[in-house]
Formats: structure tokens, C-alpha cells, sequence
């Protein structure tokens, strides 16, 4: 026996870019992170070829879950054309030979920034956010190793505290995005930046959502039909942001949430932010089949 | 502890005190003081009892140190309470807390004057403590003010602004407006107008006839002669230890 | 010395006979070295429901160190800690592990601090601090929260209007009084006074003490004050305990303290005040 039959030829890089021992790892933290919902797990967060804070965390995930067929969507901010985006989709292609697609109906493995798609994603899709900062304990608790031994105790009274400061000052809460939220009634965590028209989408959802923090080294995830319940009172509902009656002025779809243009007589005009979503809608308006999936909200209104 | 069978006619025991000491160690000084030693009476229930003796016998060193305001240093004073007799030389604090809060009580002429608290609320105190009603409280309150001659306009202020002689009046309707089973008098007619020491009196004689049983010092004891059933002499101690050491 | 020797300690008194409760915090043979500095040498203290226990002493006695194990921020190197909580296990509170010493602290026992920094967020509404208390115990409701933040303020004669005011924002008594509204606001069954007026001005000391008064006649909150103040003392205190290094030297009933020290050291102490 040789040593050229023992050993596989040589190649530029491994497959899916990061080297098997890397994947082995990310796996592993993954698992973990399922098995612990919403308990961010410490990983070691290895170069790629983008620089900390473009989606390093969320590419080593996607990178780790790719195989040759595979189909991956890549999203920023809903919009699959943004440089980022489609840069990120090219990587993934040529390293993994997974095929690109812009439905989410058709993706395997979602990658996106800042939102999630507006059709329901279902039992065998993978949604990977990512996350700029992991810890929704932060702005109350600068001191990492503080702010861990907080949610070991489920220590979460400053979090409520900042929020009945917000209803005091400013007579509601004024937190947009990565709103706190309770995930399996145990760990608090910020859902990434995601709208808070995203958050209820998250609650018993079907599919697997893993959130990844590649600067800061943090995976959490929310598994398939996990309770994720934002922080609110008991008397203070939990508000969405009000789109649900605006109307995208290029596909003429209502009730999602919207990007808003300013327009040059200072009015607004809107229009969808899950661009996709709003492609197909032109696409079969103009005769071709398109097949469009259930959503998470219907007439504006959640599904439930 | 049982040695004084009390007679089939007297009343009820309320207090025996047996062998009772007390002297100061004033340690920066180096000296002793003494106050009185081995005194010993009976004191039952309706009795009142007149503490009579020099400047320096230890009258007022003797109620304060059966209150424990002083600790004593040797003897006992046996108070015979419902729940079984205790030695008030040698109770816990606590018990004597309870005691002060329940039924003994210790009538000076200087008020522990606290800030922000009306006059009416300061003497029906005791009384809600008690469990007393605030309304009914603060009604009685008001008669006892009254009766000793506090005016209406002062009721709902706050004594810490009063004159002294006022305060006084306020610190007895306080002190007498819960029956108490013993009182200790600690000259409570001191400089009281003539009015307020009637009132006084007339009020002591009330407690005695409901059965309090008292000791009292008196700078004039004319005043309550009505009221003495019997009258302790202290006597000036002197101990030879080369210095001529006296209570105050 | 004098004949009189043989009586010169005064007479030991007896265990509590009519007292029938049982103290509600009771602490024996409590003992702590920092280094080869003995803080506190076996101090057994004892308080019952409804009385303030005033503890005096200089800076170093150990009655700091000895106040903050009680609020359990502290551990003693031997000794042991109970408190009689309705429906709680007797045990020694010192056993507890971190996270059973935080829950209990933050249901059971309030804190007033000398320095407000120590219990209070100073760049949150006083009303805010005072509901942190009560989000900690689980309380969701918005409308509770501010009912009864408000309410604990206006127990500590805490100006209302100022409530959503931030502690940095107000004067040394008001911060007090926001401290003493999140100590009172779940009705702990032990507060605890660390200099509670130390730094403030004589006529807010006095103010405050006397809010500390009628809260204590009107609600009997057990309480146990730290203060090196004897005026404090014996303004608040039903029992004091004297402390000197880490030594109790003396206690008593708060009168019979101050009219009859029988320590030297607490004899010195009332005459220097006096």
C-alpha cells in the first residue's frame, strides 16, 4: 500500500472552505447551542474571506451545514441583489457547489442579515442570522463574565428594568430591533437585529434558526417549535411596527413589512422589504407560474 | 421564690424586692459609686408607695434600676406577671421590653420629644398599640390633653415645638393613658401648674382604684398624700472605701 | 479593688422567659480574619420580630463586616446564620449556595446603604429603582410596578412628584429615601441600616431617621442599624450592641446602655458624646 491510496489528492482548500477540524467544532457548537435553546455557546471564530462584522459568524455556520446539493439564499436587510448578499452566495457557491437560489420556498440553508423572509419556512429549512452582538444582557451589564453568571441565575430584572424606563420616559418601549426575548421560557436572548414585526415568527416556528456572532464568538439557536416570547408586561402589549396596511408601490402587495422610501414632496412611499417576495408577486402578475408560500402574517395581521 | 404568702385579705403580690444593690464603676475614674444596697419591700395591687429620703439616698436610682434603665448588682425584684413570676433583676432584655410595652410603666417629667408626630397621636400611641381603635384612641387622647390642661389649638401640633411645661403635660397623658399593673414615679409633679397636678392626681387615684399598684418619688409629697398607703426610707450609703462616694 | 469586688460584674441575665416568639435572626460564633487581621471573634448576635437592634462601634469593631453577612454579601470563616421566613426551612444561611443567597436576599431582606452608589442604579428613575425590587420577584405588570414603586416612596416621604427623577439628580436625603422605598417595597422581614444618615446634613439626618421611626411604628419592620453615631443610636435603637475589635463588649437595652454602660470602653464612649 502506498501513501498516495491512503491519502485523498491535494486541493487549494478543503471543501466548504474551513478545514474539517474547524467544521467538526462549529458542529459541535452547534449541537450544543441546540440542546441549550437560546444559550449562546463560545466558539473559536476562524478567519474567512470577509472582514469581522460583514456575516463572519453566519458564513461559518452556512459554510459548516453546506453540501454539493444544497440550495442557499442569502439575504441582507430582506434583499437578495445587495453587494453583500450576492458577493456571499457567489463565495458560498464556488467553495461548496451548492446552488444559489432567490426563493426562499426553494432554500435549504438561509443566510440573512437583519430579517427574516416573509413566506413560512418549514421543517427541513435552516435559517442562519447574523448577529453583530450576542448578549441582551450588554447595555445593562458591560462585564462579560458578570453578565454570563446573570443568565445562569436567569437574572434578568435590569433587562425588565430598562424596558419599564422606556414606558416612563417615553410612554411605550422604545426598542426597535434585537428586542429581548425569552427563548424556552429560560434564556433571555437579542433575536439579532431583526424588526419586531420578525420576532413573533420566531415563536414555535418549524424550522431550526441558528444565530451566529462571528466578532464576538457566540452561537445560539432556536430550534423548531420553541417558545420565543418577547419581554413584555402583562398590561403593555407587544407592538409591531405599524406597516400593516402600507403597500409596496412596485408589486402592490399589503400587509408586510416595508422598506419606506422619502419621497422628493417629503411624503413616503413603501415598498417590500423581503424583495424576493415582491419579485414574485410582479412575476405572476405578469403570467408566469409562480408558486407563492404561506406567510407568517396575512393581511397584516399574525397567523397563528 | 415563694416566701412571701401574701395574707388572705391583702391583695394580689405585684412586685417583691429582696436584697436589691446598686453601685456605678466609672472606669476612667478609677471609683465606685454607690447607691443603694439590700433593699427590700412588697409592693401589692392598689398599693401606692412613697420613696422618701435625702438628696443622694438613690430614690430615683432605685425606680430606674427596678425599670433596668440601671442594671442591678445584686438581689431581686420578683414581679408576679399572669404568665408566672419573673425577676426583673435578672430578666432578658427583651422580656423586659415586652414588660415596658405590656404593663410597666415609668412616668418622668421629661419627654423623649420626637420630631413630626402630633401631640393627640403621641398620647393615643400607647393606646393603639394596644389595639385601641383610632378613632377611639385619639378621642381619649384628647380628653386626658384636656384634663390636663393642654390647650385644643396645641392638640394637632407637634410636641418637639412645644414649652417644656407643655411637653410635660403631653409625656403624662401619654405615660397614664394605658392602665398599666405598676408605675414608676419619678417626681411626675415637678414643676406641673396647679391645674396639671390636679389632673395628675385625680388620674393616679383612678389607676389606684383600678388596681395599678405604684412607687413614686415626690418633691412634694403633700401633693398625692391622699393616695400613700406606705412610705420606704433610703438612707444616705456610705462605704468605706476612702472616698466619699455617692449617687447622684 | 474594693470590697465590693465580688459584685462588680453586673448580675447574668436569663434566657428570654416571656418573650414567646422566637427571634427571627439568630447568628452564633461568627468569625473572620482578613489576613492576620481578626475582624470578628466569635459575635453571636439575636433579634426578635418588631425590634431594632441598634449595633455600635469605631470604624474597624466589625460591625460592617458583621451587617453585610447579615444582607449574605459577606461570608464568616465559622458561624452560622439563621433567619425564621415563613415557609422556609430552618438552616444556616451560610450553607446556601450563590444563587439561593441572592434569591433569598432579594425577597427577604432590604439594605439601606451609607453610599447611595452601593444600592442604588443612579442613572435610572427613582421609581425605577424601586420596581427593579419588585421585577426581581416576578412582578409583569406595568401599572402594579408604578402603584406600588409609588406607594413605597410615598412611605418614605419621598416627594411623589420627583419619582421618575434619577437619584444623580437629587439631593443626599432624597437618594436615601429612594434606598430605603426599594428596601421596604416587598416588605422584607429584616432591614438593614449601614449608616443610613452618615454624611448627611444634622437637620436631614434628622428628618430621615424620623421617616425610619414611623415606618418602623407603623409597619414593626425588624431592623438592625449600623452606626458609629451614638445619637443615631439611640434615637433608632430599641437594644444596642457595643463593638470593639470584633468583640461584642456589651449589650443592653438602649436606655440602660446610655445611662449605665457598665463596659469601660462603652463608658467612654457615652461620656465622650455627653
Amino acid at each position: 500500500m502506498k501513501l498516495d491510496q491512503l491519502t485523498k489528492p491535494w486541493e487549494a482548500f478543503s471543501y466548504g472552505f474551513l478545514d474539517q477540524s474547524a467544521k467538526r467544532e462549529m458542529r459541535r457548537r452547534i449541537l450544543k447551542a441546540i440542546a441549550i435553546p437560546g444559550y449562546q455557546v463560545p466558539y473559536a471564530s476562524r478567519e474567512v474571506p470577509i472582514a469581522r462584522g460583514w456575516g463572519t459568524g453566519g458564513l461559518q455556520v452556512t459554510l459548516t451545514l453546506l453540501k454539493p446539493s444544497s440550495v442557499v439564499k442569502v439575504i441582507d436587510q430582506g434583499a437578495d441583489d445587495s453587494v453583500n448578499a450576492s458577493s456571499i452566495r457567489k463565495f458560498l457557491r464556488r467553495v461548496s457547489s451548492a446552488r444559489e437560489t432567490l426563493d426562499t420556498m426553494e432554500a435549504d440553508v438561509i443566510q440573512s442579515r437583519h430579517r427574516i423572509p416573509e413566506e413560512k419556512l418549514r421543517e427541513d429549512q435552516i435559517l442562519v442570522l447574523q448577529v453583530p452582538n450576542p448578549e441582551p444582557l450588554r447595555p445593562v451589564q458591560p462585564d462579560m463574565s458578570e453578565a454570563r453568571i446573570m443568565h445562569g441565575d436567569a437574572d434578568y430584572g435590569q433587562l425588565w428594568l430598562t424596558l419599564y424606563e422606556q414606558l416612563v420616559r417615553s410612554g411605550r418601549i422604545m426598542q426597535g430591533s434585537s428586542y429581548p426575548s425569552m427563548v424556552n421560557g429560560r434564556h433571555v436572548m437579542t433575536p439579532s437585529p431583526i424588526p419586531r414585526w420578525d420576532v413573533p415568527k420566531m415563536h414555535m416556528a418549524a424550522n431550526l434558526t441558528i444565530l451566529s456572532a462571528g466578532r464576538e464568538k457566540r452561537i445560539h439557536a432556536v430550534p423548531p417549535y420553541t417558545r420565543v416570547e418577547p419581554l413584555v408586561f402583562d398590561d403593555v402589549p407587544y407592538r409591531i411596527e405599524d406597516h400593516a396596511d402600507k403597500t409596496c408601490y412596485r408589486s402592490g402587495v399589503t400587509g408586510f413589512f416595508m422598506n419606506e422610501l422619502p419621497q422628493d414632496d417629503g411624503s413616503s412611499s413603501f415598498e417590500v422589504s423581503d424583495s424576493q417576495y415582491g419579485v414574485k408577486h410582479i412575476r405572476r402578475q405578469e403570467g408566469e407560474p409562480v408558486t407563492l408560500g404561506e406567510t407568517y402574517y396575512r393581511e397584516g395581521r399574525l397567523e397563528r | 421564690m415563694n416566701m412571701h404568702t401574701p395574707l388572705m385579705s391583702a391583695s394580689p403580690l405585684v412586685l417583691s424586692v429582696e436584697g436589691l444593690a446598686k453601685h456605678f464603676e466609672m472606669h476612667h475614674l478609677n471609683r465606685t459609686l454607690f447607691a443603694f444596697e439590700n433593699v427590700g419591700f412588697e409592693l401589692r395591687e392598689g398599693e401606692f408607695i412613697l420613696l422618701k429620703g435625702e438628696n443622694g439616698a438613690g430614690k430615683s436610682t432605685l425606680l430606674r434600676t427596678l425599670y433596668r434603665s440601671y442594671l442591678p448588682r445584686a438581689g431581686h425584684a420578683f414581679y408576679h406577671t399572669r404568665e408566672g413570676i419573673i425577676d426583673l433583676a435578672l430578666a432578658a432584655d427583651v422580656d423586659i421590653a415586652l414588660l415596658r410595652r405590656r404593663e410597666i410603666g415609668f412616668v418622668t417629667q421629661f419627654l423623649q420629644a420626637r420630631p413630626r408626630v402630633a401631640a393627640e397621636e403621641l398620647v393615643a400611641e400607647p393606646l393603639r398599640l394596644a389595639g385601641t381603635s383610632y378613632a377611639q384612641a385619639i378621642e381619649e387622647a384628647r380628653r386626658w390633653l384636656a384634663a390636663f390642661g393642654v390647650k385644643p389649638e396645641l392638640w394637632a401640633a407637634y410636641p418637639s415645638t412645644f414649652s417644656g411645661g407643655e411637653q410635660q403635660k403631653v409625656n403624662l397623658a401619654r405615660a397614664l393613658i394605658l392602665p398599666q399593673r405598676l408605675l414608676f414615679l419619678d417626681e411626675p409633679t415637678a414643676s406641673l401648674d396647679r391645674n396639671a397636678r390636679h389632673a395628675l392626681v385625680s388620674r393616679l387615684a383612678e389607676l389606684k382604684a383600678a388596681g395599678v399598684a405604684m412607687i413614686g418619688v415626690f418633691h412634694h409629697p403633700d401633693d398625692v398624700a391622699d393616695l400613700i398607703d406606705r412610705e420606704i426610707s433610703l438612707e444616705v450609703k456610705t462605704i468605706a472605701d476612702g472616698e466619699n462616694n455617692v449617687a447622684e | 479593688m474594693t470590697p465590693a469586688s465580688s459584685m462588680n460584674a453586673a448580675l447574668e441575665r436569663q434566657p428570654p422567659r416571656l418573650m414567646l416568639a422566637d427571634p427571627i435572626l439568630t447568628m452564633t460564633g461568627i468569625e473572620k480574619s482578613f489576613g492576620d487581621v481578626r475582624a470578628l471573634r466569635g459575635v453571636d448576635v439575636t433579634v426578635y420580630p418588631g425590634e431594632v437592634l441598634g449595633i455600635v462601634g469605631e470604624s474597624g469593631s466589625g460591625k460592617s463586616t458583621l451587617l453585610r453577612m447579615m444582607n449574605l454579601e459577606d461570608m464568616p470563616d465559622r458561624g452560622e446564620y439563621h433567619l425564621a421566613l415563613p415557609g422556609q426551612e430552618d438552616l444556616n444561611l451560610f450553607t446556601l449556595d450563590r444563587f439561593s443567597r441572592r434569591m433569598l436576599r432579594a425577597r427577604h431582606i432590604g439594605i439601606v446603604y451609607q453610599n447611595p452608589h452601593l444600592g442604588l442604579r443612579m442613572n435610572n428613575t427613582s421609581s425605577g429603582n424601586v420596581a427593579e425590587r419588585l421585577l426581581m420577584a416576578g412582578e409583569r405588570s406595568f401599572a402594579v410596578l408604578r402603584a406600588r414603586a409609588k406607594e413605597s416612596l410615598d412611605a418614605s416621604e419621598f416627594p411623589i412628584s420627583r419619582m421618575d427623577a434619577r437619584p444623580s439628580e437629587l439631593s443626599g436625603g432624597m437618594q436615601q429615601r429612594v434606598q430605603l422605598a426599594k428596601a421596604i417595597a416587598l416588605e422584607p422581614a429584616l432591614l438593614l441600616l449601614d449608616e443610613p444618615t452618615t454624611g448627611l446634613d444634622v437637620s436631614v439626618q434628622a428628618l430621615v431617621l424620623d421617616t425610619l421611626k414611623r415606618l418602623q411604628r407603623e409597619r414593626r419592620i425588624t431592623m438592625v442599624i449600623v452606626s458609629h453615631d451614638l445619637g443615631v443610636i439611640r434615637t433608632m435603637a430599641d437594644r444596642v450592641m457595643v463593638m470593639r475589635n470584633g468583640d461584642v463588649v456589651e449589650q443592653g437595652l438602649a436606655d440602660q446602655i446610655f445611662q449605665d454602660p457598665q463596659h469601660e470602653y462603652t463608658q467612654q464612649l457615652v461620656h465622650a458624646k455627653l
